[in-house]
């Protein structure tokens, strides 16, 4: 009853998958977080101006994400791009984060007092400077916790590339189901791999948090 | 880059009368799920103050499995996982199941901060007043909650509503993801039916987000 047919090898297998999950995370947060960023401060300076990137944005948290990888999966073999599934899984992913990142920053950016950006005028900084020693400090203290759960909803969202042929961990620990036949065990060290990632990372954002509230 | 493949849009919009009766499903899997989810999270909400120590770790279990595991995940265990001990579940209820699950972890967390907000001294008044404790729970607390939590529950009801998608990952065939599904593979015309399937699911989205605001317009009036 006891014994089973899940080896080593098995083990290792996932851990690829589960490093394939890894790096979809990483690649889709740099992508996310570095568009995030600049959408986010346009949004909260320019509102009116910048209101039809806002619904540009808002269309990619309304649609269901398998369906958005689909969609950019069969354009890239209808326009002939070639791009690997790793690449549009990273793509779609990215894009995805930029339209939440982007919420995220613009309510850091609009968290800053009005009356701590005059000071810092008044004080003789430029807008320059005002934005990048007062206004991006304070916004980025704000953002933060909101940045980590966006992180902890990435590293679950990796899941659904399994649609579009990426062997990430759900789909490794499927393959593997399929010859041992034992899913409650192999999926259950899934989880626990998922659950593992998103403990690390929820806890090395408490103790980031932690580090930048020091000085309050 | 060559660009040689001509569109049949036509083709695919004859689909929409089928595709629309996905989207029936479509919805009635996530009112299903939001109403079982809040109802469960209500009880995982009250069991998380209990005096009784397994109650407790029980809620806190559910709560952060359902939020540190990916949703796909879930549906995977209930649909494969529990195969292993005779129990086959249809893909339909895995996914209503498995989405009800995720949103009963999300929704808990969300009381949970709203909790915070009903001063304790209420549930003692109404105590004294004579009510039992469950009473207290339901007419005094659940109320005030529900209307303090009503934004947030909107935005999880819009999830639950993309999360139905993954049902097509377990051979689910009759929702909108579903249908979409089933004609792409009969005719290979992937962009164009995945193209309709995402704008139905755009307004779908805003549908509830507009049907919200019209709900909390008529219930928060005072």
């Amino acid at each position: 009853m006891l014994s089973t047919d899940f080896s080593l090898s098995d083990l290792q297998f996932m851990l690829a998958g589960a490093w394939v999950s890894l790096q979809l995370t990483l690649w889709a947060m740099l992508i996310g977080t570095l568009s995030g960023a600049v959408f986010g401060l346009v949004r909260a300076v320019y509102p009116r101006a910048s209101a039809p990137l806002g619904w540009l944005l808002d269309v990619f948290r309304c649609v269901p994400l398998l369906i958005q990888f689909v969609l950019f999966n069969s354009f890239n073999s209808i326009a002939g791009i070639n791009w690997t599934a790793f690449a549009i899984g990273c793509l779609v992913l990215g894009i995805y984060c930029a339209s939440y990142c982007t919420e995220v920053i613009r309510g850091g950016v609009l968290a800053v007092p009005p009356n701590v950006v005059r000071a810092a005028r008044s004080l003789g900084l430029n807008y320059f400077q005002t934005l990048r020693f007062i206004i991006m400090p304070m916004a980025a203290r704000v953002s933060f916790p909101g940045w980590i759960n966006l992180t902890l909803g990435v590293v679950k969202d990796t899941s659904l590339v399994l649609w579009i042929g990426i062997m990430e961990l759900l789909r490794a620990s499927q393959s593997i189901v399929t010859r041992i036949q034992e899913p409650i065990l192999v999926l259950s060290i899934a989880g626990l791999m998922y659950y593992i990632m998103s403990w690390g990372i929820a806890r090395i954002g408490q103790r980031v948090e932690k580090g930048w509230q020091e000085n309050d | 880059m060559d660009f040689d493949y001509s569109f049949r849009w036509l083709a695919a919009f004859k689909a929409l009368p089928d595709m629309l009766l996905g989207t029936w499903v479509t919805l009635q899997t996530t009112v299903l799920s939001m109403v079982f989810g809040v109802l469960i999270a209500l009880a995982l909400t009250a069991m998380q103050t209990a005096r009784q120590a397994p109650l407790r770790h029980f809620a806190n279990a559910w709560v952060s499995v359902a939020r540190n595991t990916p949703a796909l995940f879930q549906i995977y265990m209930l649909y494969f996982g529990l195969g292993a001990f005779d129990i086959h579940l249809s893909s339909a209820f895995a996914l209503l199941a498995g989405i009800t699950f995720n949103n009963a972890g999300y929704l808990t967390e969300n009381f949970r901060g709203g909790l915070k907000a009903i001063p304790h001294t209420q549930v003692r008044a109404a105590r004294s007043l004579g009510m039992s404790a469950f009473q207290a729970y339901r007419l005094i607390v659940v109320p005030q909650l529900l209307r303090i939590v009503f934004y947030p529950m909107t935005n999880q009801m819009v999830w639950a509503m993309l999360m139905t998608s993954l049902g097509v990952v377990v051979g689910l065939n009759n929702d909108l993801t579903g249908v979409t599904q089933a004609y792409n593979v009969l005719t290979f015309r992937t962009f164009e039916f995945f193209a309709i399937a995402a704008v139905i699911y755009y307004l779908l989205a805003k549908g509830i987000m507009v049907g919200a605001r019209l709900l909390a317009w008529r219930l928060f009036r005072y």
